[in-house]
């Protein structure tokens, strides 16, 4: 690459910085004086909205109260996490929720785009793949308000069709959907299929469109059929793809879609809906509690990071994918 | 090619075109339901007559939503709000990309490092929410705007743009006598439209849909965007624990399907555009970043 360019247009290649210190260091700042410029406003919102909450997660320790701040604050070491722990009736409903829900979502709506993505590759018609292609892609563009709000009025017992159409059909009594509690994992999850399924298949076609074409002529001719090239060549080609966004997804583990949570549950669900950020968000803005809502927030985040450290670590193991 | 087809693979071929059918059937059902549902009588959407085409079609629901100003007030309220963010995001994002793109930047890891490092670990919502408190911010637009300005992912896929930019052009407008910032504004950003097109949809899209940083943030009627009107009409009765259901409650039905479609119109006609870019935009940002 050339880097012929006029002096203090902070385009030449640094001289190896020497060992001046802060000479060096202010030299290089005049010299790409704009660039830097360029960067400020970003850097200080990383610092403000990003960084400055991190270091606010001292609160967990402290008795916090807005009037004394964050500096006036008692230290109270590990107190509300232990009031958590041992003294907060729901605590394990709570990690139980959390994991389940995940749980379920990794069992339903992880391998779901996989399929289809696989099932889209096998459509002859280009016209009617793009189409079907396109129709399955609208969900994801729904707000979560919305598509809580189609499965509210969708299943109410009393005006929602689901019901009109059980009792139709089968001569159901209407189903309390949102008020039982055994059926808030499917709800959550199937809407969740629903939005989900479409939009997901597009990283996996282009894992698929990456793949080497010849691959499928030498199966052909080693006699291999649709099913089976689909299977060898086709699925394994997605695997990378997979394995990121699995961890990815187990990054996210403790960060449920508790939007939609929030949404759709209530006191009646709580059993099987409430996770830790419902909770935390009941606890900590509603309730003002914020120094116990941080401990338990930064619990999850905690559990979160490490269960995101170890796949990839596993990854990088027994593949030769992973996220860094 | 048909001749050597064998007949578990045409099986397998109408099956998979059933299958898309029925995909297409659930994908489309609970829209084209909603759609019927809010042009039809309330009596005949309660009592289960409308099933897929609309009964008793009558356009009241729409008529009574357009004589409520808390639908005007929500809609120019989220208008405003999407527009400035975006606008703010793409300015903020590009000038934080385009620096960290130059391979040749002395600090330009550690500051990479800084932006990435927020993917994985983050101060949560309380301590998030308390810094905004700090500033001042709350019951503003900028409680809504400013704290999600930039998005590290969209950060990370316009910083790959940049880098794939033939960096002749540049250093060519440069001895012609142009400074860092022109060469950004007259000749990486005109040539980066399509990327800044994407993540603009991207966070307009979000913006548009999102309700959680209002209903933390805002408690001023004035200020409520779209779908917190929405939540508290349409799932009024599911969350019993709504701090911001003073809206009219007991609305029909038929009102709650028509403010759905009101609410999904300008993302459907958006959609096609919408599509073509964020493909696009997913493809670069999981493929290469």
């Amino acid at each position: 690459m050339n880097h012929n360019v006029p002096a203090g247009s902070g385009y030449e290649l640094p001289t190896r910085a020497k060992k001046n210190g802060f000479r060096s260091f202010a030299s290089t700042l005049k010299k790409h004086k704009i660039l830097y410029l360029l960067m400020l406003p970003g850097i200080l919102y990383y610092l403000i909205f990003r960084y400055a909450p991190m270091y606010g997660l001292i609160i967990a320790f402290q008795d916090y109260s807005l009037g004394r701040g964050i500096f006036g604050s008692k230290f109270v070491g590990l107190k509300h996490f232990i009031e958590f722990f041992y003294y907060t009736p729901n605590a394990w409903q709570l990690i139980r929720n959390t994991v389940m829900i995940n749980v379920y979502e990794l069992l339903f709506q992880f391998p779901a785009p996989i399929l289809l993505a696989v099932l889209f590759n096998e459509l002859k018609n280009v016209l009617f793949k793009r189409f079907v292609q396109s129709i399955s892609y609208l969900p994801h563009f729904l707000s979560t308000v919305i598509i809580a709000g189609i499965v509210v009025n969708f299943l109410s017992p009393s005006t929602g069709i689901i019901n009109h159409l059980l009792s139709q059909w089968f001569g159901m009594k209407p189903i309390m959907f949102l008020g039982e509690a055994e059926w808030f994992r499917t709800i959550y999850v199937g809407s969740g299929v629903w939005q989900s399924i479409g939009w997901g298949t597009i990283l996996y076609l282009a894992a698929i469109a990456g793949i080497d074409p010849t691959l499928y002529e030498a199966a052909k001719i080693d006699g291999a059929n649709r099913f089976q090239q689909a299977r060898h060549i086709t699925f394994i080609g997605m695997v990378p793809v997979m394995i990121i966004l699995l961890i990815l997804n187990l990054g996210s583990f403790m960060e449920v879609g508790f939007q939609k949570i929030l949404l759709l549950y209530n006191p009646l669900t709580y059993e099987t809906a409430d996770v830790i950020q419902t909770f935390v968000y009941r606890r900590g803005v509603l309730s003002a509690d914020f120094s116990f809502a941080t401990a338990v927030g930064l619990f999850q985040s905690v559990f979160g990071f490490i269960l995101i450290v170890i796949a990839n670590r596993l990854a990088r193991k027994y593949s030769e994918t992973s996220l860094w | 090619m048909k001749g050597e087809m064998s007949i578990g693979s045409r099986l397998f071929d109408i099956c998979n075109v059933l299958l898309m059918l029925v995909l297409i059937a659930l994908m489309m059902y609970p829209l084209v339901y909603v759609f019927s549902a809010s042009i039809s009588s309330n009596a005949a959407v309660s009592s289960g007559q409308v099933v897929l085409w609309p009964k008793s079609i009558t356009w009241a629901a729409y008529e009574k939503l357009f004589k409520n100003p808390n639908l005007w007030i929500s809609y120019w309220n989220t208008i405003r709000y999407t527009v400035v963010q975006t606008v703010l995001t793409l300015l903020a994002t590009s000038a934080m990309a385009y620096p960290l793109a130059k391979h040749w930047l002395p600090g330009r890891r550690l500051i990479l490092l800084m932006a990435g490092f927020t993917m994985l670990f983050n101060g949560g919502l309380i301590p998030t929410f308390l810094v905004v408190n700090q500033l001042g911010m709350i019951n503003t637009m900028w409680a809504i705007v400013i704290p999600t300005l930039i998005n590290t992912w969209y950060l990370f896929i316009m910083r790959t743009f940049f880098a794939a930019l033939p960096e002749e052009v540049e250093e060519a407008a440069i001895i012609d006598g142009c400074s860092s910032f022109q060469v950004l504004t007259r000749i990486v950003l005109p040539l980066s439209l399509p990327v800044m097109v994407t993540i603009g949809l991207f966070t307009a899209v979000n913006q548009w849909n999102s309700f959680f940083d209002a209903l933390i943030y805002l408690n001023d009627r004035q200020l409520y965007p779209l779908q917190i009107m929405l939540r508290s009409i349409i799932i009024a009765d599911a969350s019993l624990e709504g701090a911001q259901s003073e809206f009219d409650t007991t609305v029909l039905v038929t009102q709650k399907y028509a403010l759905t479609i009101i609410a999904i119109l300008p993302i459907l006609f958006v959609y096609p555009f919408l599509q073509k870019y964020f493909v696009q935009g997913t493809m670069i940002g999981g493929v290469k970043g």
